[in-house]
């Protein structure tokens, strides 16, 4: 009878555990989400000022400037987690190259309230890659958890999904096709 | 030394073992230093105090043992106040003063400890500058709630903004697995054993006069001799041994910084090439005593049994071969 109580007790112990478990990995997924919300919003807020601040001294580079802007556009309309990384990924392309080409200016360099800026937008890029790499680890192991037994029989059930992880590699790939019209259209 | 050592035996496990494994030491730690000041009290309450237990209700003997009892209850309470109040004292001795958050100069600095902060999911540490021309770095506190990571002006001054976030890689790393937490009470264990050793030096012999009349009891006969040259032996020897305690979890913890490091900048180069700047740096770091040793990237006071290899250096250094760490990062940047 005792025995019986104590493999009752053990069985919902466990049961418990990993449950909470698995609300604590949602939880974690939703705070590194939250955090790659927080750096995208203050990549869209830093990149008009780096455009304004550079546009008197890049004149000859409009196409460049002027594709940062519409990336920016698009990336602040867009919606959903696959589409957002896309539009994003084009974002992180453009800036990555407005940072190359104002290597070339030596009179940028020169400029304090540029060089704030641009060390600005690098580590705001930075943080957002690092977001994204704890971001995606958290989502794989929080899918693991679900999917390995025996959570993966009461998963669905207890409303649990898998998360879906931040992908700005697509977008990169794709990149290449959106340099070979000129102009920088869509 | 100058050809590159294969890289490391010890591939790091992943993180939640790291961490429990790093608790286990911890305790496993706090243990052995109680217990070594359990015996060097021990040994004070038998040859000097008097203390029998086979014969509680002699006249003028402690009918406890009162030394040992103290020395246990000081151990505990002074790695209570470096679990507690360590990182106080550490920053505090080494001159560091905090930065501002809107502080212009350290603005890139800033940035990258935010940036390990995110990668690491870890929240942003207190971040400290201390003024000094050589180039080092260390990082504190009881977990990873109350951190700090503190920078010399001369690290600032010659890393580039790469190099700058291996640098601060490393240090997360140590906050991530608890390495701050370990050091701080071994640091606190160590300082009780060397001033409870001292005191103890100081009175025996005085002591040892009134225990020649007492015949049979566990502090004479040869089992008592012997009790009694171990018991000296340890207090001799007591700095040495608590020395030889804090280093053995130095030592290893660094490798495992640098590589848990690496993975979170994914640069693995960063990190080297930061390494081979502060190795060029052979100028002491005079602002960070000798206690804080342990902490920092890299000896701070460069001293050449780091750069040994071998049993005794095992021994002694307080961090492994600079350019070792070194190939071992490339090892991992080769792989990809």
């Amino acid at each position: 009878m005792s025995v019986w109580l104590i493999v009752v007790v053990a069985v919902v112990a466990v049961a418990v555990w990993l449950y909470n478990s698995l609300v604590g990995l949602r939880n974690q997924v939703r705070n590194a989400w939250a955090q790659i919300d927080v750096q995208l919003k203050r990549r869209h807020d830093l990149i008009p000022n780096l455009v304004g601040a550079v546009k008197g001294y890049m004149q000859h580079e409009r196409e460049v400037l002027e594709r940062v802007s519409e990336a920016r556009a698009r990336a602040m309309a867009a919606s959903g987690a696959a589409q957002a990384g896309q539009a994003e990924g084009q974002l992180s392309q453009a800036v990555g190259r407005l940072i190359a080409v104002m290597e070339r200016y030596p009179d940028l360099k020169a400029n304090q309230n540029v060089l704030a800026l641009q060390e600005e937008v690098v580590s705001t890029e930075n943080r957002i890659g690092f977001a994204r790499q704890l971001y995606n680890d958290m989502v794989a192991r929080f899918n693991t958890r679900q999917q390995v037994f025996p959570l993966n029989l009461v998963a669905g059930a207890l409303g649990f999904q898998p998360a879906e992880f931040f992908e700005m590699d697509a977008a990169e790939r794709a990149v290449p096709q959106v340099d070979l019209q000129p102009g920088g259209g869509r | 030394m100058a050809d590159p050592a294969p890289p490391g035996p010890k591939t790091p496990r992943n993180l939640f073992a790291e961490q429990a494994a790093n608790r286990r030491t911890t305790w496993l730690l706090i243990g052995v230093f109680v217990l070594f000041l359990a015996f060097l009290g021990f040994g004070f309450d038998l040859f000097v105090l008097g203390y029998d237990a086979s014969r509680p209700a002699r006249r003028g003997a402690v009918p406890i043992p009162i030394a040992a009892a103290f020395a246990t209850v000081f151990g505990g309470v002074s790695s209570w106040f470096g679990y507690r109040f360590g990182d106080r004292a550490v920053l505090a001795g080494s001159g560091a003063r905090p930065v501002r958050p809107d502080d212009p100069n350290a603005r890139v600095l800033m940035n990258v400890v935010t940036e390990m902060a995110i990668a690491s999911g870890l929240p942003m540490p207190k971040v400290y500058v201390i003024d000094d021309p050589d180039p080092n770095a260390f990082a504190t506190g009881r977990d990873p709630d109350h951190a700090s990571v503190a920078v010399t002006s001369g690290l600032l001054m010659v890393m580039n903004r790469d190099e700058l976030q291996g640098v601060i890689a490393h240090e997360m790393s140590h906050v991530r697995n608890y390495d701050i937490r370990t050091m701080m009470v071994v640091a606190a264990l160590l300082g009780a054993v060397l001033l409870l050793s001292d005191w103890a030096s100081r009175v025996r012999i005085q002591g040892r006069r009134s225990r020649d009349d007492d015949e049979g009891s566990a502090a004479s006969g040869p089992l008592g001799l012997l009790i009694f040259v171990v018991w000296l032996l340890a207090i001799v020897l007591a700095p040495l041994v608590g020395q030889l305690l804090a280093t053995a979890v130095s030592r290893s913890r660094e490798y495992l910084a640098d590589a848990s490091g690496a993975e979170l900048t994914r640069n693995p180069m960063g990190l080297a090439n930061a390494l081979r700047k502060l190795q060029a740096a052979t100028e002491p770091t005079r602002r960070v005593s000798r206690g804080t040793a342990h902490l920092c990237i890299t000896d701070p006071l460069d001293r050449a049994v780091n750069e040994r290899e071998g049993k005794l250096a095992d021994l002694f250094g307080t961090h492994p071969p600079i350019d070792d760490r070194i190939a071992r990062l490339e090892a991992m940047a080769y792989k990809g």
